[in-house]
């Protein structure tokens, strides 16, 4: 009965995108294109100045304005708190005291047109009294008096977090180290730039029940800090994710605008909608953190590491966002793509006058590999060894444990490698290619979906509720959003493959958290893994009822029936067989209404120590990337030519979207490492807007030969792994090394912008290793290191992957059931993040 | 004060009472509820709110419908004749051209022009026509396989 003889119908081939012809017509609704009778517009009064206390508000000259129909304040809200992170709940959505960045939210307005918005927020006074902004980590060090929050790791002031952790013998390995590589590196903060600007729509009933309409990643997040904000009870507010019109982690938090247009509608009586204009969206920012890493590690002569002491400084911002766990994650991913047998890691978030920085595509990593990738090739070069042999010497293997307690299960590492060196001709062209061009090659690990929740709960990550009646109709409900990274297709091509229907079959309702079942969100590309293996759990309890049905009423044996091609047969007879709407009718006849349900709780894995809980994850993606690039020596403009990529990524359950998501990643990579930056002067962005911030066009962007390899993970959703974030990350350590191949410049700090191109070819004039990049560090003291011993055999091969869980694997992969369905899958406990 | 305005957009003529700093883009998506038209930017640095004006590909947040009287304007929802979707739709939706889909409309109606004047375009013609189109997601690489391949289905219709 199971149709996986004979292949699949559409899980690893390539077939329209369920919401692809609606995309097309310009028939979805995103939250702006909303509108609700008597709908009243809002918008936001910022911050001017980047540091200063309130010393007054007044309102009232907005609200004599004709058309104004509601202006408030921090007064007009309750005093609490929220942020995403439980232990950083340090946000106000109207600051009531003090302003910690140009864009703050001061007040907010109602009108009955968006003009009047604007000159409401402009009659509105505000007198601010300036307190010393501190606009760098250099500064954040230095600045000892003033204070941006009130909490925080210290010692200094303005320090949010401060983390150090310790695996292996560190001493020992350095002291078994043939050479030993110190290097600086500064990675310059980006931002995400979605093209859709944040929007949402308010609406508050006579029965005294919310509904927002957002564009948002994470629904459930922001329906709690919704309900913390506002003070309503969680059952009274129904939060409604619309199609989100591009995000890659911009859209992750709670935002001021989503809880002022519920505040606003409340005391109006009236819907409110509040989109953010393109300036506002830079400064919602919670994008990349600016990242100055020092970083040491040892090899033998024959390349292999001995040891890795990576050190990073992280320009937080004004807020926390997601910034603990950004903290650690710079560092916890490091010993999945290559061995370290001993491995240290310090990083340190600080406080400043600036845009919180929070999750961007790669969450973390990007900083990090862009500087171990960057180091390898340098270590390479010191020791007259190729690339490629470096990386194979350290790449990791399946089914092992790091030396931070991370489970590795499937891992194609070795093979992304050596496809993606052998399709470029790395081998042939390095070195080789004469002046002003180049190629470099790097590798990258990523997780699928984080291994715990943001707060701390042993309830599923993900659901999946199935409902088909006699009409034929199959309705999937599930809380995940689709950002356009296509997790609706994702979601009905699983359930598809097993119904043996079509994919555009399904009526999706999702990211609704009155109608669906809870998914945590879109981030951590947790949605294939997660969503995806309820959905299928969710397909083949459904796929049991109507199985079950059908054998009783044709006397045929269960195992015996095909599921497929919107039939159900006799495998021996095939024509003896009935439709699947048939088949619903007998089930529904047999057991009434047909639903069912699947949940997903990720395996139980944190390592014994506090922070083990970032980093573990049910599976890793895996990628390597060579990139050849042409640098003008002129002008000091860098053009990538071409991108070969591979990446692991288990099973493709959609072609399209496997190689759609590898490409909008090496593109996104691309912007970051040519000319992506966030940057301020006096405490305002010195570019927010799209022609000024520049990011890549369609005249910019090379071909890309993408290799998909499929290791088919031992969990995964027919085998699936994660692609919306791990190719973006080997992109940006290849280009940098292709353009020290093509000038000879070392280039430690990025963007390749023109000028710091040039800057560096006017050094090599005068000096013999030329090197662009940060010249020191501030002298700060990281917190004293907790040492954690590896665990017993680690990198060492393990006989399979579910050795290490409490079998919820198993579970996934067999689990069928009929009629009511128990739960029966023991959630995991694990260690809470703090 | 407001004035009277006839438009004709996507074959129908509509007359309309708008104050004249009133953007084509406010029209279109408040009031003739024409949200397929989208805002990137409202600067014109992002080419999401592009629309087609007797067939040349406009930005429509930088256009003032007073300027537009006795014009053809083409906005996504007018890109299939009928029911039935262009090509180019077709295209965009077979190839995953749109991920998130909100540079989509814009895209579509810059390639449709492309298309109008150069049936058979290069790849370089193709990316000249979308230089001013901002996408985010795909790294453009599908949305330039989808206007080839509506361009070939448009020139060699199957027999």
């Amino acid at each position: 009965m199971d149709q996986h003889h004979g292949g699949f119908r559409f899980v690893g081939k390539a077939w329209t995108k369920v919401d692809g012809p609606a995309k097309g017509r310009g028939e979805t609704r995103y939250a702006d294109d909303l509108r609700l009778p008597r709908m009243l517009y809002g918008k936001l009064l910022r911050a001017t100045c980047p540091h200063a206390m309130i010393r007054r508000i007044d309102v009232s000259p907005a609200l004599a304005i004709p058309g104004v129909v509601a202006a408030i304040t921090a007064a007009d809200l309750p005093a609490v708190r929220y942020g995403i992170m439980p232990s950083s709940q340090d946000e106000e959505a109207l600051c009531s005291r003090k302003v910690r960045y140009v864009g703050d939210p001061v007040a907010a307005v109602a009108a009955l047109d968006e003009e009047t918005t604007e000159a409401a927020c402009k009659a509105i006074a505000v007198e601010y009294e300036p307190l010393k902004p501190v606009m760098s980590i250099e500064e954040a060090v230095a600045e000892t008096s003033v204070r941006i929050q009130e909490y925080g790791d210290g010692p200094l002031s303005n320090v949010h977090k401060n983390v150090s952790l310790e695996f292996g013998d560190l001493e020992r390995g350095f002291a078994e180290a043939e050479h030993i590589r110190e290097d600086l590196f500064f990675f310059q903060g980006n931002t995400h730039l979605p093209m859709e600007e944040h929007c949402a729509v308010a609406h508050y009933d006579a029965a005294g029940r919310l509904t927002l309409w957002s564009s948002t990643q994470t629904p459930h997040y922001v329906h709690r800090a919704l309900a913390k904000a506002l003070g309503l009870p969680e059952s009274r507010v129904r939060v409604i994710a619309a199609p989100v019109g591009g995000a890659f982690g911009g859209k992750c938090d709670p935002f001021s605008h989503e809880v002022c247009a519920a505040r606003l509608a409340i005391i109006t009586g009236r819907p409110v909608k509040i989109t953010l204009t393109r300036e506002e969206v830079f400064l919602a920012h919670r994008g990349r953190h600016p990242a100055l890493i020092r970083l040491k590690i040892g090899v033998r002569r024959d390349g292999s590491i001995t040891a890795c002491h990576f050190k990073v400084y992280l320009d937080g911002g004004a807020y926390g966002s997601y910034g603990i766990a950004s903290t650690y994650y710079t560092g916890a991913l490091q010993p999945i793509t290559y061995k370290l047998p001993a491995y240290k890691f310090e990083a340190a978030r600080f406080w400043t006058n600036k845009p919180p920085c929070g999750p961007k595509r790669g969450h973390g990593t990007p900083q990090p590999r862009f500087a171990i990738e960057a180091q390898l090739d340098k270590l390479a070069e010191d020791l007259g060894l190729d690339p490629v042999a470096i990386r194979l010497k350290n790449a990791t293997a399946p089914f092992t444990k790091t030396v931070n307690h991370l489970r590795i299960t499937s891992n194609g590492l070795r093979e992304c490698i050596e496809r993606v060196a052998a399709a470029s001709g790395f081998t042939q062209k390095h070195k080789r290619l004469g002046p002003g061009r180049g190629v470099g090659l790097a590798a990258s690990a990523y997780m699928c979906g984080a291994g715990l929740p943001i707060y701390w709960n042993d309830m599923p990550h993900s659901a999946v509720q199935l409902h088909v009646d006699r009409s034929g109709a199959v309705a999937l409900h599930c809380g995940a959003i689709d950002i356009g990274q296509g997790s609706d297709s994702v979601l009905a091509g699983l359930t598809a493959e097993v119904l043996g229907i079509d994919p555009q079959e399904i009526r999706l309702v999702t990211a609704d958290t009155d109608l669906t079942p809870v998914d945590l969100g879109s981030y951590s590309s947790r949605v294939t893994f997660m969503a995806g293996n309820a959905a299928v759990q969710a397909a083949r309890r459904m796929r049991e009822l109507l199985v079950n049905a059908v054998a009783r009423h044709l006397e045929v044996r269960r195992d015996h029936l095909v599921v497929g091609d919107h039939r159900l047969y006799d495998r021996e007879n095939p024509v003896h067989g009935i439709s699947f709407t048939e088949a619903i009718a007998l089930a529904e006849t047999d057991f009434g209404v047909l639903t069912t349900v699947g949940s997903y709780w990720p395996p139980k894995l944190a390592g014994p120590y506090k922070g083990s809980g970032v980093g573990i994850s049910p599976a890793y993606s895996f990628s390597a990337c060579v990139a050849e690039t042409a640098v003008d020596l002129e002008t000091g403009v860098v053009r990538v030519e071409r991108i070969w990529i591979a990446h692991d990524i288990g099973r493709a359950v959609n072609q399209t979207l496997t190689v759609g998501q590898v490409e909008g990643g090496v593109y996104m990579a691309l912007g970051e490492v040519l000319m992506e930056e966030q940057v301020f002067r006096k405490g305002l962005h010195k570019i927010p807007s799209m022609l000024e911030y520049k990011s890549p066009t369609v005249l910019e962007m090379p071909p890309i030969e993408t290799i998909l390899v499929e290791s088919e993970d031992p969990e995964g959703p027919f085998g699936a792994k994660e692609v919306g974030q791990g190719p973006l990350l080997p992109v940006i350590p290849a280009v940098v090394n292709a353009v020290y191949d093509a000038t000879g410049v070392r280039f430690d700090e990025i963007p390749l912008s023109p000028d710091k191109v040039l800057a560096g070819l006017e050094l090599k004039r005068r000096v013999a290793s030329p090197r662009v990049g940060p010249q020191r560090a501030p002298e700060f003291a990281f917190r004293k290191p907790l040492r954690v011993d590896p665990p017993p055999r680690w990198g060492q091969p393990r006989p399979t992957a579910a050795n290490d869980n409490d079998g919820a694997s198993a579970a996934l992969v067999e689990n069928v059931h009929t009629g009511t369905v128990p739960n029966v899958q023991r959630p995991p406990s694990g260690l809470p993040l703090k | 004060m407001k004035h009277l305005i006839t438009l004709r957009v996507n074959r129908q003529t509509y007359e309309l009472a708008l104050a004249a700093n009133k953007t084509l883009l406010e029209v279109l998506r408040e009031d003739l509820e024409l949200s397929g038209t989208k805002h990137g930017c409202e600067l014109g640095e992002c080419g999401a709110c592009t629309v087609l004006i007797d067939g040349n590909p406009f930005l429509s947040c930088l256009t003032l419908p007073i300027e537009l009287q006795g014009k053809e304007i083409t906005t996504v929802e007018g890109v299939a004749a009928d029911a039935e979707p262009h090509a180019l739709q077709t295209a965009f939706a077979e190839l995953g051209a749109s991920q998130c889909g909100y540079c989509t409309p814009g895209m579509m109606l810059a390639a449709k022009a492309l298309l109008e004047r150069n049936p058979r375009p290069n790849r370089e013609e193709i990316k000249d026509a979308l230089a001013g189109n901002i996408c985010r997601c795909t790294g453009y690489l599908k949305i330039i396989e989808a206007v080839e391949l509506a361009a070939r289905r448009i020139s060699e219709p199957p027999a």
